[in-house]
């Protein structure tokens, strides 16, 4: 978020804003944020250049759609992850909302699609009520509690699920039209998590519960005494993204068609990748959903950019891992840099 | 609300230095962080015996638990505690609760290592690789071990030289190191393993009913709970994980201790991919994939406190022990295996919830009490 902190060091620093450290800083946010953008124009770019096969549609089609779910779950996760938690159970709400919605077609015949996405959006509530209620009233770090969440989530889902599956033939042909149809050659879920993505982005960044995200992820402590209701704020950030898991699951539902009970199994860690790869400090209290979006962006079209060049596709997980600890490097380094311009600023501030 | 505020701003604390700064106990321990802030077990009892009180609980429900399910396997089939088995028990779980152990010391310091079942994944695609090139078994092995010594160097460089986030590092290097070996191997899938070799992954170590894996597992929890428990390394361990900046200022080699760990965690879990492979007499490039998040799980139940400063290896072994038993108690039974995710889960929350039991049941009458009346 090109804006986020930049503006919280503003009010840091009251009135005496001097000009050139603040320059430097939103330069480096610049960076930030163009940084993966760059990255990316630059692949697209050499692998249209070696094959022009390349930016056909179809293919275009494919990566967004691919993306798209992850971009998703990686709005979700950013919100908390800059607050300095981390959701690991998304991939098992996922799955068992995927399960869950596209078995009710099966169940009640000419159940309306809306219904269906609701029930799918209740179960993530569902599970985030629990992840956030744990992580806040109990105290207990996220990290341990949305890993038994993961567990128990994916335990019971295959509890309902046993050996069964639910398959295209099963889905009404309106609801996995969603997962093709297309507007000018960008599938229409791409569009809407676009949307959702904006309105995520204008939340954490112009919404007071949005700012003060990043204010318990730069320090909880701190965040506490000025009044902030942390508790909450956590609680929250969890249901969202729980919700948001529930409604990809029945993204995946119809996108897919087929879902059994190893739907989303292990997407916790490639959301969580893809976030970090987008900027998204791990630690908290910096980063964006339009970053973690093209994170996942990234993530996604390396992967069809490998294929289609050529190049094994042995090669594609071994390269998502190099780029992972470049991102991070460079974004430690980033911070440090950041850190000591701040520093040097702070005394003309006071 | 204002009176709240004032009260917790009294213990004097600073509102910008480092949460692990915080004096437990009071309303300001918020715990907000996944691997930062403060466990309230680590300062909040000064006194050694209200903190050994509080392990001591811990590992003696674990001794409980592993009754429960020694009585459940009993009761489901009498089968349970034959020695068949009984090495069936450790060939199944022999390599995730080896891997455990290093992490143990890990998570204890402070960091955490998710790249542990793509090292084993790894050392198997190696093995299987080098095996193809005529390379001699023994060979083979010390290879794989130096390689799994190199990658967790990397772990550690990256993690105490360049300062950056364990998690997100092995996150990174979880996917790196699957990644090499998918390249190393490819599809391929070799099994032309002698039986010499393959059966220490199926037979029972001489002399008795435990698999290969469970005696390196014991043997090796000796020796890291010893490390642990009776060291100087071992204390230093304990200090980094509870306070990193009191041990540096303490004249602590924190770097070194961190990337010796890590470096540890690379070699053990390349041993783990060498018994991995010999089990299943197979190499191929996704084994282990998805094991790192049981490893972490046996830790954390085994009372580790994933904040660092504080757990036993003795009760990382009963959490291995229940988590084996479990399982198999459960393949007897009729219960879908896969379902056991549930009973991991539940035991996991409970590992972080009941420590802190009274705590929560005060904070939840607070809060019931001033939504009744308000003020």
């Amino acid at each position: 978020m090109s804006l986020s902190l930049h503006r919280q060091d503003t009010a840091a620093s009251g009135s005496a804003v001097v000009e050139n450290p603040r320059r430097l800083v939103d330069t480096i946010f610049r960076i930030r944020e163009f940084g993966i953008i760059a990255v990316l124009v630059g692949f697209v770019a050499i692998t249209t250049a070696l094959q022009h096969r390349f930016l056909e549609a179809q293919n275009v089609k494919f990566i967004l759609l691919d993306a798209t779910i992850f971009a998703l779950l990686a709005l979700g996760e950013t919100m908390v992850v800059v607050s300095r938690e981390v959701d690991l159970s998304v991939g098992s709400v996922l799955g068992i909302s995927a399960y869950i919605s596209a078995n009710l077609f099966g169940q009640f015949h000419g159940i309306p699609i809306p219904l269906v996405f609701a029930v799918g959006i209740a179960i993530g509530v569902v599970c985030g009520t629990v992840n956030g209620a744990i992580t806040a009233v109990g105290r207990v770090p996220s990290l341990v509690v949305t890993l038994a969440t993961l567990y128990i989530i994916r335990g019971i889902d295959v509890l309902i699920v046993g050996g069964g599956q639910v398959v295209v033939s099963s889905l009404p042909d309106s609801f996995v039209a969603i997962g093709q149809s297309t507007l000018a050659g960008i599938p229409d879920v791409t569009i809407a998590v676009a949307v959702l993505i904006a309105a995520g982005a204008y939340y954490l960044r112009s919404f007071r519960s949005g700012r003060e995200l990043y204010a318990i992820g730069s320090n909880p402590e701190a965040a506490r005494l000025a009044g902030i209701p942390t508790a909450k704020r956590i609680f929250t950030s969890f249901v969202l993204s729980g919700a948001i898991a529930g409604l990809a699951g029945v993204v995946w539902a119809a996108y897919y068609g087929t879902v059994d009970s190893t739907a989303g199994t292990g997407y916790e860690l490639t959301v969580v990748s893809a976030v970090v790869v987008g900027g998204v400090a791990i630690f908290g209290g910096s980063g964006s959903v339009v970053g973690a979006a093209f994170g996942a962006l990234l993530l996604e079209t390396i992967n069809t950019a490998l294929y289609v060049l050529g190049i094994s596709a042995f090669w594609d997980q071994a390269i998502a891992g190099f780029l992972l600890i470049c991102a991070i490097t460079l974004d430690h380094g980033i911070t440090l840099t950041l850190t000591s311009a701040l520093r040097r600023r702070s005394p003309r501030g006071a | 609300m204002a009176r709240e505020v004032g009260a917790q701003a009294l213990p004097g604390v600073a509102g910008d230095s480092e949460a692990e700064l915080y004096v437990p106990g009071e309303k300001s321990t918020r715990t907000s962080g996944m691997l930062t802030g403060q466990s309230s077990g680590t300062v909040a009892k000064p006194s050694g015996a209200g903190r050994l009180r509080g392990l001591l609980r811990w590992e003696s429900g674990l001794v409980l638990c592993v009754v429960a399910v020694l009585v459940l396997g009993i009761s489901v089939s009498p089968a349970f505690l034959s020695s068949s088995n009984l090495l069936n028990m450790g060939l199944s779980n022999g390599e995730i609760s080896i891997m455990a152990l290093p992490m143990t010391l890990v998570v204890i310091s402070g960091e955490i290592d998710l790249s542990v079942a793509s090292t084993l994944g790894l050392s198997s695609s190696m093995i299987g690789y080098l095996w193809l090139h005529g390379w001699p078994m023994p060979g083979i092995i010390v290879t794989v071990l130096v390689m799994g010594l190199v990658l967790g160097g990397v772990n550690g460089i990256l993690v105490t030289r360049f300062g950056l986030p364990s998690l997100a590092v092995t996150i990174g290097t979880l996917t790196l190191y699957q990644g090499v070996g998918i390249i190393v191997l490819g599809s391929t899938t070799v099994s032309n393993f002698p039986a010499r070799y393959t059966n220490i992954g199926i037979n029972a170590f001489p002399h008795t009913d435990l698999s290969w894996s469970t005696v390196i597992f014991l043997v090796l929890a000796v020796v890291f709970g010893v490390l642990l428990h009776a060291t100087k390394v071992g204390r230093s361990i304990f200090a980094i994980g509870a306070n990193r900046e009191a041990a540096i200022y303490a004249g602590m080699r924190v770097k070194r201790i961190k990337t010796g760990l890590f470096v540890l965690s690379g070699v053990v879990c390349a041993l783990a991919g060498v018994l991995y492979t010999f089990r299943l007499s197979t190499a191929e490039y996704d084994n282990g994939t998805g094991l790192e998040l049981n490893v972490v799980a046996i830790v954390l139940l085994g009372g580790v406190s994933i904040f660092g400063g504080k757990g036993t290896m003795i009760g990382v072994v009963l959490s291995a022990l229940v988590f084996a038993a479990i399982q198999n108690a459960l393949f007897l039974t009729s219960f879908p295996q896969e379902a056991l995710g549930v009973v991991i889960g539940a035991l996991l929350l409970a590992s972080v919830l009941a420590p802190k039991g009274g705590e929560l049941l005060d904070r939840v009458r607070h809060a019931l009490g001033s939504v009744r009346s308000p003020t």
